[in-house]
């Protein structure tokens, strides 16, 4: 029989569970497999109901985001070899609510990213016989990090202050505010500034980095969240010294 | 359209562990650095009361430096160096995530955002000791 690697994974049912337990499954160690392939394994061969998100299997949609070992990855790129001989424990994301096994309700994410208005923002459209809005290569460098963002919400498991406060914008949210920001394109800023500058917005960050950390895509929220601080700290100083319309 | 409640009331919520920290070594790190400003507003009260026992003559200041030879003051004064120093590097290791310079299209590198900050480190320490030790 080929050898085995067993996965430690949480269980809960609304309608059944009062509280999450852990179910040991023994799947296949296969060189090629990630997490993500033992987790449709299981729903395939051994236990159909168990529930969990995913789709491109190639870190572009962010859905199959865990905690693996206690870690936030997306479990299409956590390869099981890595951790041989096992066993794997996988949990749903930190910091959600759990929906039913490894699901999380995910809506206090999106209605933040709403709010910091993650869209380009034109105080007036230029006809579309104008043509395109152009944007210069250093332009689109500016903020090409940021834009690589896929809402996995691994930043989110990994802020130890959006856990205590829920109230908190978070890093994704905020890392692409400071995207939309810092687009050439964008006449924005101003709204945005009411919603990023309050507590729960870029002044709850306390700088613990880690969602720059287990970012997949390499997008640094911390560092987004603290440039966006000088630049409202800046923004202040100007308000006073101005207070009939810096802005 | 899903409304929107601040607090979901759906789903299991885990409440964080009062000892969250203790989990990671990076959560570790954090606490500890978030810590050191009490070992800073320690250096900050002392240097205030050496100075009040400056202006309170010879006597006031030999007092001081009698509480100073105390070996619980010269313990607390040695951990507080050491978590200032951690203050210190860290936060200056952390400047270049907040100051995203471009000069010429590109993004001036961590080193020399971080390294001025180490420069003048150095140079206004060096000008400290010498004005007190030059005898």
């Amino acid at each position: 029989m080929a050898e085995q690697i067993a996965l430690e994974i949480t269980r809960y049912s609304p309608e059944r569970d009062k509280t999450p337990s852990m179910e040991e499954f023994e799947v296949p160690l296969r060189k090629e497999w990630v997490v993500l392939d033992a987790l449709n394994y299981i729903k395939d061969k051994v236990d159909g109901s168990l529930s969990f998100r995913w789709s491109c299997r190639m870190g572009v949609c962010g859905s199959c985001g865990m905690m693996v070992n206690g870690e936030p990855k997306l479990t299409c790129a956590t390869f099981l070899n890595d951790y041989a001989p096992g066993p794997i424990r996988v949990e749903p994301l930190k910091n959600f609510p759990v929906m039913r096994d490894l699901i999380v309700e995910i809506s206090d994410f999106l209605a933040k990213l709403s709010k910091v208005k993650p869209w380009l923002i034109r105080k007036k459209e230029k006809p579309i016989s104008e043509g395109e809005y152009l944007q210069t290569p250093e332009e689109l460098d500016s903020y090409r990090q940021f834009s690589m963002c896929i809402n996995c919400l691994l930043c989110y498991a990994a802020c130890p202050v959006y856990g205590l406060d829920p109230l908190f914008a978070g890093p994704a949210a905020l890392a692409l505010a400071q995207r939309y920001n810092m687009d050439s394109r964008d006449e924005g800023k101003s709204e945005r500034l009411d919603v990023l500058s309050q507590h729960d917005g870029i002044w709850g960050c306390t700088f613990v980095g880690e969602c720059t950390q287990v970012c997949p895509k390499h997008v640094d929220p911390a560092g987004a969240i603290q440039q966006y601080k000088l630049t409202a700290a800046q923004e202040w100083v100007k308000s006073l010294l101005m207070p009939w319309g810096g802005k | 359209m899903l409304r929107y409640t601040e607090y979901p009331p759906r789903g299991y919520r885990v409440r964080v562990s009062t000892y969250w920290w203790t989990g990671r070594r990076a959560y570790l790190r954090f606490i500890l650095r978030e810590l050191s400003s009490i070992f800073v507003a320690w250096f900050v009260l002392e240097t205030l009361f050496q100075i009040n026992a400056l202006a309170g003559g010879p006597s006031a200041y030999s007092d001081f430096e009698q509480f100073l030879r105390n070996p619980v003051v010269i313990a607390s004064n040695v951990i507080s160096f050491l978590f200032v120093l951690f203050h210190a590097v860290t936060w200056f290791n952390l400047s270049p995530k907040a100051m995203a310079v471009r000069l010429g299209g590109k993004r001036v590198p961590a080193a020399l955002i971080a390294g001025p900050n180490y420069v003048a480190w150095v140079l206004i320490s060096a000008g400290v000791a010498w004005l007190i030790l030059r005898g």
